[in-house]
């Protein structure tokens, strides 16, 4: 561990620019992608490590030197960016792609943070300015692929806690005490920072940025990079051949009551165990 | 450029003296209290798709391996069975297993594919690992094609909570193709005759590991679970609070044999334990028989549930979105109706 008398915080937080989680969304006709053109808004699991990182600093008082949140993406990953700025981060770091860019794979955006990370903690004149925590979603509601986290603490060789659902930082010690969600249960942990933790839904209540912060969020600074500027290549390594539609689902119209229910049941072949 | 890394060149060498071999899958297999966990079996079904041979892999305590070894040898598929017993491997966590892969993937391994159930213990190790191998991770897949001779292999997976499939290919030049398998689109592999071998993997035992398992809190219940159950009977918020959640689903699902679900508006509210959510953040199942009771639909729900055979809805709301999937539908009031469903099935 580092020897620093007074330990503090930093913390990384990636933030995603997805479709927002209401939208019905469209396979486009060519079966590439989905139609775009529809309301993005902050993957909802990065808000929540948005939030849990601004409570951290709230419950840590001063120990929480600063938190960094970061996107990967066209100049419309800026408004996500500003959004974090407004819930509580203190500054931006925006990974600029041209538009219409492929989004990167996981790897790539693991890479990303790790080549961010190693910026900035090669350029830290004090082991307190280092950034030691990371705190990202668990998955993106568009591609649900659920792995940038842990690909991190895989490159970094950092710990993780995977699907959070609570988080006890101490600082003094160098420690943090999760407990995640797993198949069934949970299962606390006793992590050694540096470490990369992820969100679940139930790790806390994501607050409204309020119209004074959105205007203070404006004046905060957003460090622009080029993928060339870290050195990492956005190629993919996945081929999309297709993008479908599943098939349809038709509901099977309705019945009057109780009795026909069961009579739908028994067609079914389903009766009391 | 960070993409072509040592390890990357290498392995892209070696593997033009292996095309003509064919795929050979690394199976981790999971037991809970040496019990096979059943998306670990669908995971088998899924590798044996593949057409190649089929490495499992059981790690645990000394307690449980022995008995879950004899278990895997008798599965459908299995070539052969790699284990390894450490008491760090008892509540396996990333930090711990990863290295055991590693040495298993490593340099001069005969594996193409890495394969897993989509659990919440493969999902925190596989991309790990990956990573570390220069490679992507498909995750969630529901169903796969493997192109022996050009090396590649083709997966589809649900993307937008479901309202998506994505078919996407995992070109040769990726020396070893990680996935996770949906449970619920592969039928669990069957017990036969079987010869595989197994071979005692010493345990790679990290020193001082950055994380430390403190306990597991498995949620109890004497029903079907509800991954695998034939039945599911999920309530949502118009339950009230968790005395009406349990009053009035669990004598239902007593009656059906079935396990219980809830949506996230019910977890939430705290009627129901979070490892009982089913949607796009929590399980996704495909039973028999799915009954949404007093659950609206959302988006996130249906992502869930919407693979499963025969969906019934009862719901006060007519224009519930519910209704739209389901075969059938019931406007009433659950807390009249669903008593009255449970007293007629048991006549």
């Amino acid at each position: 561990m580092r020897p620093s008398p007074a330990r503090l915080l930093n913390i990384l937080v990636p933030v995603k620019r997805a479709v927002d989680y209401a939208v019905k969304i469209r396979v486009n006709p060519q079966q590439t992608g989905i139609d775009a053109n529809v309301k993005h808004s902050m993957n909802p699991f990065d808000e929540i490590a948005v939030e849990e990182a601004v409570r951290l600093r709230e419950r840590l008082k001063g120990a929480v030197t600063s938190i960094t949140a970061l996107s990967i993406g066209p100049p419309k990953s800026l408004d996500t960016l500003r959004t974090a700025l407004a819930m509580g981060a203190d500054r931006a770091v925006h990974v600029a792609l041209p538009d219409g860019a492929p989004a990167p794979e996981p790897l790539a955006v693991a890479r990303t943070l790790r080549a961010v990370i190693a910026r900035h903690n090669d350029a830290a004149a004090a082991p307190a300015d280092r950034i030691d925590l990371v705190v990202l979603g668990k998955q993106a509601i568009d591609d649900d692929l659920g792995v940038t986290g842990q690909m991190l603490a895989g490159l970094l060789g950092w710990g993780q806690a995977t699907c959070a659902s609570r988080l006890e930082v101490d600082v003094a010690a160098g420690e943090a005490l999760v407990t995640r969600e797993i198949d069934g249960g949970a299962e606390e942990l006793r992590c050694r920072l540096p470490l990369v933790v992820t969100t679940d839904l139930r790790l806390n209540e994501p607050r409204y940025a309020s119209l004074p912060n959105i205007m203070k969020a404006k004046k905060k600074p957003v460090e622009t990079l080029s993928p060339a500027d870290l050195g990492v290549d956005y190629t993919p390594q996945l081929e999309t051949l297709k993008v479908a539609e599943p098939p349809v689902r038709v509901g099977g119209g309705k019945v009057a009551n109780v009795d026909e229910l069961i009579a739908k049941l028994k067609e079914a072949g389903i009766t009391a165990a | 450029m960070l993409r072509t890394g040592s390890v990357f060149r290498r392995r892209a060498f070696a593997r033009t003296y292996a095309t003509a071999t064919s795929p050979h899958a690394l199976v981790f297999l999971e037991h809970r209290g040496g019990v096979l966990e059943s998306g670990s079996l669908s995971a088998l079904t899924a590798a044996e798709q593949l057409g190649g041979e089929i490495s499992a892999l059981v790690v645990g305590s000394a307690e449980y391996v022995p008995g879950v070894v004899d278990k895997v040898k008798k599965l459908k598929g299995v070539t052969s069975v790699l284990h390894s017993t450490s008491i760090q491997y008892a509540n396996p966590i990333a930090e711990t297993l990863a290295p055991l892969f590693e040495k298993l993937l490593s340099d001069s391994s005969p594996f193409t594919h890495v394969v897993a159930a989509t659990s919440s213990s493969a999902k925190s190790v596989l991309p790990r690992v990956s990573a570390r191998l220069n490679v992507p991770t498909v995750s969630d897949v529901t169903s796969l094609t493997h192109d022996a001779a050009a090396g590649s292999t083709t997966f589809t997976r649900p993307i937008y909570a479901g309202n998506a499939i994505a078919t996407v290919r995992a070109p040769a030049d990726i020396a070893i193709k990680f996935f996770t398998v949906r449970g619920t689109a592969f039928a669990p592999a069957p017990a036969q005759d079987s010869t595989a071998t197994d071979t005692v993997v010493e345990p790679v035992e990290v020193a001082d590991p950055p994380t430390v398992h403190i306990k597991t809190t498995i949620a109890k219940s004497d029903r079907p679970d509800l991954g695998v159950a034939s039945r599911v009977v999920s309530g949502g918020r118009a339950l009230k609070n968790a005395e009406t959640f349990q009053s009035t689903l669990y004598p239902l699902a007593d009656v059906l044999g079935a396990a219980v679900g809830a949506s996230r508006a019910a977890v939430d509210a705290g009627y129901a334990d979070n490892s009982l959510q089913v949607g796009q953040t929590g399980k996704v199942v495909a039973p028999e028989l799915y009954m949404a009771l007093g659950i609206s639909g959302a988006i996130q729900h249906l992502a869930g549930m919407k693979d499963s055979k025969l969906i019934v809805a009862i719901n006060k709301d007519a224009d519930a979105p519910i209704f739209q999937v389901a075969d059938v539908g019931l406007i009433a009031d659950i807390f009249d109706a669903v008593p009255e469903l449970t007293e007629k099935l048991k006549k």
